[in-house]
C-alpha cells in the first residue's frame, strides 16, 4: 500500500469506527443484552452482523496500517521488517478469519 | 516533553496496545456466542480483579486513542493546527481521556 493510500485506509477506516463504536456503546449503555439467548439473537440480526463485519474490516486494516508504520519508524533491518511484516499481515489475516467464522456460525 | 509530543506518543503506543488485545476481544466475542456456558463463562471474566484492572487499562487506551485520532483528523481538516490551539486540544485529550477512564473505573472496580 502506498503512503497516500494507506493514509487514506486509516482515515476512512477511524472515522467508519468512530461510527460504529458510538452506536454499540450506546446500544450497551442503554440496552445491554440480560442473557445469552438476547445477545445471540442481537448478534443473529443481519444488520448487526453487517455492522459488526464492517467494524471488524475497518479494525484490521487500521491495525495492519497503523502497526506497519510503527514496525517501519523502529525496525531498521530488512529481514527483521520484512519478518515482523509478514508475521502481522498473516495474523491479522488469521483474525479476520477467525471473525468471519464467529459471524457465520451465530444463529437465532 | 511539550505536551502535543507527549500526545503524539501515547496515541501511538496505546495503538499497539489496542492491536495487541484484537485477539483477546475477539476470543471472548467467540467464546459468549458459543453457547449459555461460553456466555457465562466471558461474563464470570469481569469477575476477576485483575482482568477488571485490564479492562479499565483497555478502555483508557481505546479513550485517548479515539480522542488523539479524532484530534488529529479535525487538524487533517485544518481545524485547531495552529500551536496555541493544538497545544490546547492536546490538553483536553489527556483529561478527556483521565475522565473517562475514571468514570469506566468507578463503574467497574
Amino acid at each position: 500500500m502506498s503512503g497516500l493510500r494507506a493514509w487514506l485506509v486509516q482515515r476512512v477506516s477511524a472515522v467508519c469506527m468512530l461510527l460504529l463504536i458510538a452506536f454499540f456503546l450506546a446500544h450497551f449503555l442503554f440496552d445491554p443484552p440480560r442473557s445469552y439467548p438476547a445477545w445471540r439473537d442481537w448478534m443473529a440480526t443481519p444488520g448487526i452482523g453487517i455492522a459488526t463485519s464492517v467494524f471488524f474490516a475497518a479494525l484490521l486494516s487500521h491495525a495492519w496500517v497503523g502497526v506497519r508504520d510503527v514496525v517501519m519508524d523502529y525496525v531498521h533491518p530488512l529481514a527483521l521488517r520484512v519478518c515482523a511484516l509478514t508475521v502481522l499481515g498473516f495474523g491479522l489475516v488469521a483474525i479476520a478469519a477467525w471473525v468471519a467464522r464467529i459471524l457465520v456460525q451465530v444463529r437465532p | 516533553m511539550p505536551v502535543g509530543a507527549w500526545t503524539s506518543i501515547t496515541h501511538r503506543v496505546t495503538g499497539v496496545f489496542l492491536a495487541l488485545g484484537i485477539p483477546f476481544a475477539v476470543y471472548v466475542l467467540d467464546l459468549s456466542l458459543q453457547g449459555p456456558q461460553g456466555y457465562a463463562q466471558a461474563v464470570a471474566w469481569f469477575d476477576n480483579f485483575a482482568l477488571r484492572i485490564a479492562a479499565v487499562a483497555l478502555v483508557w487506551s481505546l479513550a485517548y486513542h479515539l480522542l488523539a485520532g479524532t484530534r488529529h483528523l479535525l487538524m487533517d481538516i485544518d481545524m485547531g493546527s495552529l500551536l496555541p490551539a493544538a497545544r490546547a486540544s492536546a490538553w483536553i485529550v489527556n483529561l478527556a481521556g483521565l475522565a473517562l477512564t475514571l468514570l469506566a473505573a468507578a463503574a467497574l472496580l
